[in-house]
């Protein structure tokens, strides 16, 4: 059979969700903006174009042509806004990451983030068991050390030993809510270290990924070495340096708040309210057909 | 020699591993928010037929296997190797040893058309159609009129395997069978 040439025939154009999808996830969105009008937490909008990419090597940033940058997160900017006085503040929105396309990855997804003044982590993770629990309606939530899953010698592992570890441990997690907490000081990240681990914190729900969250770190000092450290993983990895954004850095010689945030995979809750078992089944144009 | 990157990973795509050529059953692409992407595959040797688990740093390479599937007539046996005919009109012969010819053996009846599959040209498994018409060789006789439902007994057929069949079937009579499950599917009028 030859394929259909007429204008127009003969091409998948549909969404790839239905109707009802649709409804469950702009009930979802309307039931984010509520619990945090209820807390008292400011909605602010994030630019989806930024100057600087970052420096995490495991994230890559799309380069657009006149050479900015498809923001990952919003985290670098709503940083700026703490630092600049903001109060209690989340986002909602597209974040985009190159080469990440996969049954519970797209390179552009719904990123829920947010920010508590004076929260540290415990606060930050009952803050989101509620929100999880009026998403997705209540359940109980278990917490394991990252030691406890990844069967590793944490000293003597690689950190793609490491990677490779708890993530094989997070996919056993099914049928339940776990928070995963204490991870090794090399995967800290953006997070405070205290005692010798980092103070962050992942949600895996039925197995899959679907927060992470930290006791910010302050510190520019501190922020200065760990995002030139990137950069020498980027090289040693061949991956291309990025340019430390100077106003990030800046913003923390100003001064972050005390505080905890926490970024939430949007599109993943609205795949498990679903019960669809690929992130494309619960957006109507996924990377391959968008 | 060509490779493939883990980004060009996709089910059917025919690959070494280990020395053996494999054909990706599936590719799932796995990454913690904050960490290092990976590829967890599963592969099928395309030799034993076994399934292979292995993991993948995203980016990482493997060698294409040169793998083919055509369609061959089967001709005959000379008892170490099973010779199989191209029907692309070519006439080319090809001899298939034991290792190959395990999964079909059961099912091989000259003239029928199977799927072979060639590594560096040479047969490395057979595949027989899903449904094969077989002359049953030997069974009790048949009972006229038994239509006990689901009642069946043990019937020989010409190719020597052995498969469960209605009371009613008679030696000499021609069944379809369908050689995923190894079921009697019907009797087929000659």
């Amino acid at each position: 059979m030859t394929a259909d040439r007429r204008p127009g025939r003969g091409f998948a154009w549909e969404p790839a969700c239905n109707v009802e999808a649709l409804r469950v996830r702009a009930r979802m969105l309307r039931a984010v903006r509520r619990f945090f009008e209820e807390r008292d937490v400011l909605e602010v909008q994030m630019p989806a174009l930024g100057l600087h990419a970052v420096t995490d090597p495991a994230i890559e940033c799309t380069r657009t042509q006149d050479g900015r940058f498809l923001q990952p997160s919003p985290e670098y900017h709503m940083k700026r806004l703490l630092a600049a006085g903001a109060p209690s503040i989340f986002s909602i929105g597209p974040v985009f990451r190159a080469d990440e396309a996969g049954r519970w990855h797209n390179p552009e997804f719904t990123m829920l983030e947010w920010y508590r003044l004076g929260f540290d982590a415990d606060d930050m993770m009952a803050e989101l068991a509620a929100l999880i629990d009026a998403l997705l309606g209540p359940s109980d939530y278990e917490r394991r050390t990252f030691w406890s899953l990844a069967a590793l010698n944490i000293d003597d592992a690689t950190t793609d030993e490491l990677d490779l570890a708890i993530a094989d441990a997070i996919a056993k997690l099914r049928g339940k809510r776990v928070f995963v907490t204490d991870y090794p000081a090399r995967q800290a990240a953006l997070a405070r270290i205290s005692n010798g681990v980092a103070d962050r914190f992942e949600l895996v729900i039925d197995g899959i990924e679907v927060a992470n969250g930290y006791r910010e770190l302050k510190d520019v000092e501190e922020l200065a070495r760990r995002m030139a450290e990137d950069n020498m993983v980027r090289c040693e990895r061949n991956q291309r340096a990025v340019d430390i954004d100077p106003a990030f850095l800046a913003a923390h010689a100003t001064g972050l708040p005390d505080c905890a945030g926490v970024a939430v995979g949007f599109d993943r809750l609205v795949a498990l309210k679903l019960g669809v078992d690929t992130l494309a089944d619960a957006m109507p144009f996924p990377y391959d057909r968008a | 020699m060509a490779t493939y990157a883990t980004n060009q990973f996709r089910s059917g795509l025919k690959v070494l591993l280990e020395s053996d050529p494999c054909s990706i059953i599936e590719n799932e692409f796995v990454k913690p928010g904050k960490g290092q992407a990976f590829n967890r595959v599963k592969f099928r040797n395309l030799k034993t037929g076994r399934v292979w688990e292995r993991t993948f740093k995203s980016g990482e390479t493997i060698e294409a296997a040169d793998v083919m599937e055509v369609e061959m007539e089967y001709l005959y046996t000379d008892g170490q190797f099973w010779h199989f005919m191209k029907t692309d009109g070519s006439y080319e012969q090809l001899a298939a040893g034991d290792a190959a010819i395990a999964e079909a053996r059961n099912w091989l009846k000259e003239q029928d058309p199977f799927m072979v599959t060639l590594w560096n040209g040479e047969p490395i498994s057979v595949t027989p159609p899903n449904f094969v018409e077989l002359e049953v060789a030997e069974t009790d006789p048949g009972l006229r009129g038994d239509t006990a439902q689901g009642a069946t007994k043990p019937a020989t057929m010409t190719t020597g395997t052995i498969v469960k069949v209605p009371l009613f079937v008679n030696i000499g009579d021609i069944l379809r069978i369908d050689t995923r499950t190894g079921e009697y599917v019907g009797r087929v009028k000659s």
